[in-house]
């Protein structure tokens, strides 16, 4: 069994400490209690507005034992460049020590697949050394399940309801990792919760990654998913072995398929018991399943490509 | 003292900031501020300048990055225009409200539509409760002298605020004046480096940008209020101060000529050096105008204002910006305030004018001297409370 250790020096401080107020269940606060354990103390956060943002910090009180800077939506990725370059220059003109310091832009999948994507692409295009990881729900959470544009196919959220004329949400959700990809960053992986170890290794290599690095985590939210709040890890679990949501990571260009499902197992079994999706009939459920057949077999081309 | 050089506006302005020993600057390409930013890459580039520039993708993020820079220490600098202040807009609060001292040069533009690259006061009026400091520049000594007692004044630990020196597009930024420099030594004596309160560091973690609950919402921005309120003293200070190391002493008003004058003109920015040549003009026919000048724009000197205007008969107030359907011009409101607050008996009148560029010349304002002169209150067409200079309606 693997432990903590591998990934830190020191698995028991809690960067994120308890008394925020995320909802139970909620594998989104799981994935950076964990995360930050990797980075460790000498870190950074900038965070954008959303779910964690808003259940940690209401003045005078923080969750946070790191250094942690909020300041608007959509601009997480450019406060981050900003603090990178400020920590540069400081240490060039000898104001503060040299050391190593673990820049962190931390935003939910609004805050980077819709409003920051602009921010984004500036601050991996510059080149700053930091490490930006998305912690995707898959819905406008925080201000009520609202769909973003990562909201998957058919999900039922608040503005894409299932009706006489609509199917829930109409589009596909959008290939984020696939964009950070594109923008010839060192370092982009797709991680889970609920495979911790995976995504501790992942953490840890985006740390200590020049450059930018980009992760893309799946936090499953019982809240918005309309699922049992003690069932996040296992819909994450079903979200990897469907082929839904793949683990890999992006070397230098160079794909990797981190924990393979095959064989996948239906997507319906991924579905099934979600609100979100109970309204989706057998020929939607197909739609989906094809989806998911092709996109799983173009990732397998990518990883194979040398 | 070193002697006069010939040189345009803004790149005197970048000069002022290397000066000042600016650490981080994130800036984004707009007319007419480009010129700055260009060339304070190029100190950047050439290494006469050892700070961090960010080529940022839009306004929104350069500002952002600003507030990323200054929350790590480091003596933060940008400059926009127009749309682009605009496109920053949500972030001036954002870096107002958590203090940071940032300091940018706003070179004054119209705002769309229709499109105008040229200069007036739209931008900078719909800036104008943003929380920054403020004060407008005649002319490019101004400009030089103003970003450099920026960072004394927004650095003060009485103050932390960040501070807009506006500056006219074109008319201002982009023309060659004859401009002194201070020395590095003198400037670095004047202005020593940063000393921030609070930073981002692992050393002592701080959370920053925390949200309030309506039980704290209305503490945390009265408490600003009071800083920018409170600023008056240092701002004035600072003028006092940088009059005795440097010579040219500035005011947060400034006036001309208005011990024999019962009327007088208010306005901002590049225009009151016209303002000055109708005032020459004028008393060579024996007329006498005076021309009172808010330097200082946030806060608001209105104490000041209030001092000089209690003896005077007639205000005629003159802005580059419409009102956007108000009853008058942004700058006419806060004085018709004023004088409703302090109980003064003085006549007002309101004008707009420059707008998209468009000049104003002397003679026209010589022109509203006169029409003001001649009646005890002017009608203005179309039944508005302000009269728009040389419209064609």
């Amino acid at each position: 069994m693997k432990s903590l250790e591998k990934y830190t020096d020191t698995p028991d401080f809690e960067y994120a400490t308890s008394g925020h107020r995320a909802c139970q269940g909620c594998a989104e606060i799981l994935a950076l209690r964990l995360g930050l354990k990797v980075f460790g103390k000498d870190s950074i956060i900038a965070m954008a507005t959303g779910c964690m943002e808003i259940i940690s910090t209401p003045l005078p009180t923080t969750s946070w034992r790191l250094p942690w800077i909020h300041v608007a939506f959509e601009n997480v990725a450019a406060v981050a460049s900003g603090i990178e370059s400020g920590i540069k220059i400081l240490m060039e003109k000898g104001k503060i020590a040299k050391k190593d310091i673990n820049i962190i832009a931390i935003a939910g999948d609004g805050g980077t697949t819709d409003i920051g994507l602009q921010a984004l692409s500036g601050a991996m295009e510059r080149g700053h050394d930091f490490t930006y990881i998305c912690v995707d729900n898959e819905a406008y959470m925080n201000t009520g399940i609202q769909r973003s544009s990562s909201t998957p196919f058919g999900a039922m959220t608040t503005t894409s309801p299932p009706g006489k004329n609509s199917i829930g949400q109409k589009t596909q959700k959008k290939n984020m990792p696939k964009i950070a990809v594109a923008h010839n960053i060192p370092y982009v992986a797709t991680a889970c919760p609920s495979y911790p170890f995976d995504f501790l290794a992942k953490v840890k290599k985006a740390k200590e990654t020049k450059g930018p690095a980009y992760i893309h985590v799946l936090s499953v939210c019982p809240t918005g998913w309309r699922i049992p709040s003690d069932q996040a890890i296992h819909y994450g679990r079903l979200a990897v072995r469907t082929g839904v949501f793949p683990l890999y990571e992006v070397e230098n260009g160079h794909y990797r398929i981190t924990y393979s499902p095959e064989p996948l197992q239906p997507v319906a079994e991924y579905l099934k018991g979600q609100g979100r999706f109970r309204h989706l009939t057998e020929d939607l459920i197909a739609q989906i399943q094809d989806r998911v057949n092709l996109d799983w077999q173009e990732l397998k081309n990518y990883s194979e490509t040398k | 003292m070193s002697a006069k050089k010939g040189m345009e506006v803004s790149i005197a302005a970048s000069v002022a900031a290397k000066l000042a020993r600016v650490e981080a600057i994130a800036a984004y390409p707009i007319t007419p501020q480009t010129h700055i930013v260009e060339h304070l890459a190029e100190l950047v580039a050439n290494g006469e300048l050892e700070a961090a520039y960010i080529n940022v993708e839009s306004e929104h993020s350069a500002m952002s990055a600003c507030v990323g820079t200054s929350a790590t220490g480091a003596r933060t600098f940008t400059s926009t225009s127009a749309q682009g202040m605009e496109l920053m807009h949500e972030i001036l609060f954002i870096a107002s409200g958590m203090r940071l001292p940032i300091v940018m040069a706003a070179v004054n533009r119209a705002l769309s539509s229709p499109l105008s690259i040229w200069g007036d006061h739209s931008d900078i009026m719909a800036a104008r409760d943003t929380g920054w400091i403020m004060v407008f520049c005649e002319n490019g000594q101004e400009v030089v002298d103003s970003i450099i007692m920026a960072f004394k004044i927004a650095e003060d630990r009485r103050v932390l605020l960040p501070m807009m020196v506006n500056l006219d597009g074109f008319s201002l930024s982009h023309v060659i004046e004859p401009i002194e420099f201070p020395s590095q030594e003198d400037v670095d004596r004047f202005l020593p480096p940063y000393a921030p309160l609070y930073t981002l560091h692992p050393d002592k973690p701080v959370t920053m940008g925390a949200y309030a609950m309506p039980e704290l919402y209305t503490e945390a921005k009265y408490s600003q209020e009071m800083a920018i309120r409170n600023s008056k003293t240092v701002v004035k200070e600072v003028m006092d101060q940088f009059s005795k190391e440097f010579g040219r002493q500035y005011n947060l008003v400034e006036t001309y000529n208005i011990d024999k004058a019962d009327t007088v003109f208010m306005a901002l920015g590049s225009i009151n050096e016209n303002i000055k040549t109708a005032i020459d003009l004028l008393k060579e026919d024996g007329k006498e105008l005076g021309l009172v000048a808010p330097r200082l724009f946030r806060p608001f000197p209105g104490d000041e204002l209030a001092q000089i205007l209690k003896t005077k008969k007639t205000l005629a107030v003159f802005e580059r910006v419409m009102p956007g359907g108000a009853m008058n011009g942004p700058l006419y409101n806060e004085i018709a305030s004023l004088v409703v607050q302090n109980g003064l008996n003085i006549r007002l009148e309101n004008f707009i004018f420059g707008l998209g560029g468009r000049d104003v010349e002397p003679e026209e304002l010589m022109g509203v001297f006169d029409r003001i002169s001649a009646s005890s209150k002017i009608t203005h067409a179309d039944n508005k409370n302000y009269g728009v200079i040389g419209v064609r309606s």
